[in-house]
């Protein structure tokens, strides 16, 4: 199949920064890099990057594209959902617009009838990701990520062999040794960075694209703070030390992250999608069966839409030991229902099984509750 | 030596004077359009030289310039609340935007709370706009609606029991059952808002509705816990600051 390479007809009205990113882009695609675009953590990034495609997430975190998204989609619907079906539909994210096939996974309720939609407009393809994690949905998920790769070879007519696949799983875990490296530095007490500033680059990684390179890039930043802290150990006098948990959090809910930090906070520790969640596990390079390995780790993955979620608990709990950790805050989105409802499951391992303060905040993209977040960070940081 | 705290709401601002033992002097003013100006006012007429620590809170709070330190709502709530009655170990507040409840230990501490601030059904801004509808002024909201029969208010969002007020009064219903159809409809949603903690020892109710029996008895009816207001309940706020202000106050002196 032929790669799109051209510019989007409404490029001239776009922002500076907004031309900047479909630039950059549009140079990659000059190249022949197809891209494939992706929504979610359990999308098994090696068999794409097998195939020498980049993958680039398209999970929007801004309310921008919303107003447009309801004009099709419910208006109590989680914000994630809302904004990425807007990007897609008005062409102005650089990686939607490029992205030759569209990955998604049966994932929450929202995500998988959206993608319906978005099939209409879009190259979607969407893999049946299992909501338990028992040894008949390890098989299910196997087939699946095997059905995926059938799938590529025959889109872009392309062969993608076992070996580059070994390959890409090499270096992937290569990235996700890097990048816990990079997390862990906040084992150290005091802090060594704000958790808002670890936050910006581990989101950054992931549109980091060359994966060989990438964790040699990771370790520089890491050798640089070392040595930094090892100048000056306290920059950042020693406050409550606090995890997130819960929904992604990129773009407009990093406020989220700024008002326990304004608040008398440091955030230490993620455990969501761009943190922990997303790093934690490594695939196994020993399994004779690479598909095996691959499928389980994905599937492993502690997140709220599989039933039960015991890994989510055995992640937090470690983490909370690990990282010395004072209190956990949780941030969902609105109308993210599985996260929701684990709210109180997680309350009651937090402070019944682990003994620290927690707390939930729900919100969106928009900025309209920073007032009231920001009483709330103060008041439960007042509490510590 | 006297603390003072000031805490600025959304709908009034109100003020307390403490010397470590008891409230000498409180007051209160409507938030206007410019909060600044309020909470400034208030300084003004409670401030004297005997005033070694002010302690703002309030959605306003970040705006007094002489206020030594800013602690939320939710703290001197709690503080305030736990010196104006030491038996209680919660908190309900109803505010003008927000309504919170806070849960205390033993030693008065806040434990856990939750606010709810996305939607005017469960706060004052609530009461205020039906009454205002009702052509009823709140201050007499007791005897208002004593003796009456509630009619049911199914409506969730302040807007739609507006329309809903507005049609049963189309149809000739009284005014005084539907008041108390509000009441009901505001206290069952506000027990229901406080019972996702964990509630066991009395509760002490603040803002400005405290002020009348008929909130306190049917948040109490509803809640089946024994619910307590004081005099100074609407002051619970700035109480807690100027209580926290004789603690922080002590603490530099020594």
């Amino acid at each position: 199949m032929e790669i799109k390479k051209e510019l989007p007809e409404i490029f001239n009205e776009f922002g500076e920064m907004r031309k900047k990113s479909f630039l950059a882009a549009y140079e990659m695609k000059q190249k022949n890099i197809p891209f494939i675009g992706t929504f979610c953590t359990y999308f098994p990034q090696e068999i794409a990057l097998a195939m020498g495609a980049c993958v680039v997430g398209l999970c929007s975190t801004s309310d921008e594209t919303i107003p447009d998204a309801e004009k099709d989609l419910p208006r109590n619907l989680c914000p994630l959902i809302k904004s990425s079906y807007g990007f897609a539909k008005t062409d102005k994210c650089p990686y939607f617009y490029f992205s030759d096939l569209i990955v998604g996974e049966t994932t929450c309720d929202g995500k998988k009838k959206m993608y319906e939609y978005l099939g209409e407009f879009k190259p979607v393809y969407t893999m049946e990701l299992p909501n338990s994690q028992s040894p008949a949905a390890l098989e299910l998920w196997r087939k699946e990520i095997i059905k995926f790769k059938e799938k590529l070879e025959s889109f872009f007519d392309v062969t993608i062999t076992e070996e580059d696949i070994r390959k890409q799983v090499r270096i992937m875990n290569e990235v996700r040794r890097a990048l816990k490296e990079f997390y862990s530095l906040c084992k150290l007490e005091p802090v060594p960075m704000l958790g808002q500033d670890m936050f910006k680059i581990l989101y950054g990684a992931a549109y980091k694209f060359n994966k060989e390179t990438l964790p040699g890039e990771i370790r520089a930043l890491v050798a640089k703070i070392k040595a930094e802290y090892e100048e000056n150990p306290n920059k950042y006098p020693k406050a409550p030390r606090i995890l997130v948990t819960g929904c992604p959090i990129g773009g407009g809910a990093e406020k989220c992250v700024k008002a326990i930090e304004a608040n008398g906070g440091h955030v230490v520790c993620f455990e969501n999608c761009s943190g922990a969640k997303s790093c934690d596990r490594e695939v196994d390079e020993i399994n004779p069966d690479v598909y095996e390995a691959i499928a389980e780790r994905y599937l492993s993955i502690g997140c709220s839409v599989m039933t039960p979620n015991p890994n989510r608990l055995e992640l937090l709990g470690r983490l909370i030991d690990e990282y010395h950790i004072d209190a956990v805050v949780e941030v969902t989105l609105q109308a993210c229902h599985t996260y929701n409802v684990e709210t109180l499951g997680i309350k009651r391992f937090v402070t019944e099984k682990k003994g620290i303060p927690y707390m939930a905040v729900e919100t969106d993209y928009s900025t309209a509750d920073i007032g009231q977040l920001n009483t709330r960070m103060a008041a439960f940081i007042e509490m510590l | 030596m006297l603390t003072l705290g000031i805490d600025s709401g959304s709908t009034t601002t109100k003020g307390a004077l403490f010397d470590g033992e008891k409230i000498v002097r409180t007051a209160i003013l409507p938030t206007s359009a410019n909060p600044k100006d309020s909470i400034n006012k208030l300084y003004d007429m409670l401030y004297n030289e005997d005033v070694a620590y002010t302690v703002s809170t309030g959605y306003g709070r970040a705006l007094l310039d002489h206020a030594d330190t800013q602690i939320t709502e939710i703290t001197c709530h709690a503080r305030g609340a736990a010196f104006l009655n030491p038996s209680i170990r919660a908190v309900v507040d109803i505010g003008g935007q927000d309504c919170k409840a806070v849960l205390l230990d033993s030693g008065l501490n806040v434990v856990d709370f939750i606010m709810n601030d996305k939607c005017a059904a469960g706060t004052g801004r609530f009461i205020e706009v039906m009454m205002r509808i009702l052509e009823e002024d709140i201050g007499n909201i007791d005897q208002f609606v004593a003796g009456h029969q509630p009619i049911n208010i199914t409506s969730m969002c302040t807007v739609f029991a507006e329309s809903e007020i507005v049609s049963l009064l189309a149809k000739g219903a009284d005014k005084g059952d539907i008041a108390l159809g509000i009441i009901n409809s505001i206290c069952r949603r506000t027990s229901f808002f406080a019972q996702k903690l964990n509630l066991t020892g009395d509760i002490f109710f603040s803002g400005g509705l405290a002020k009348f029996e008929i909130f306190r008895s049917t948040l109490q009816d509803y809640l089946q816990i024994p619910v307590h207001t004081s005099e100074l309940s609407q002051y619970a706020g700035a109480i807690g600051a100027a209580v926290i202000g004789q603690n922080k106050a002590k603490r530099l002196r020594s």
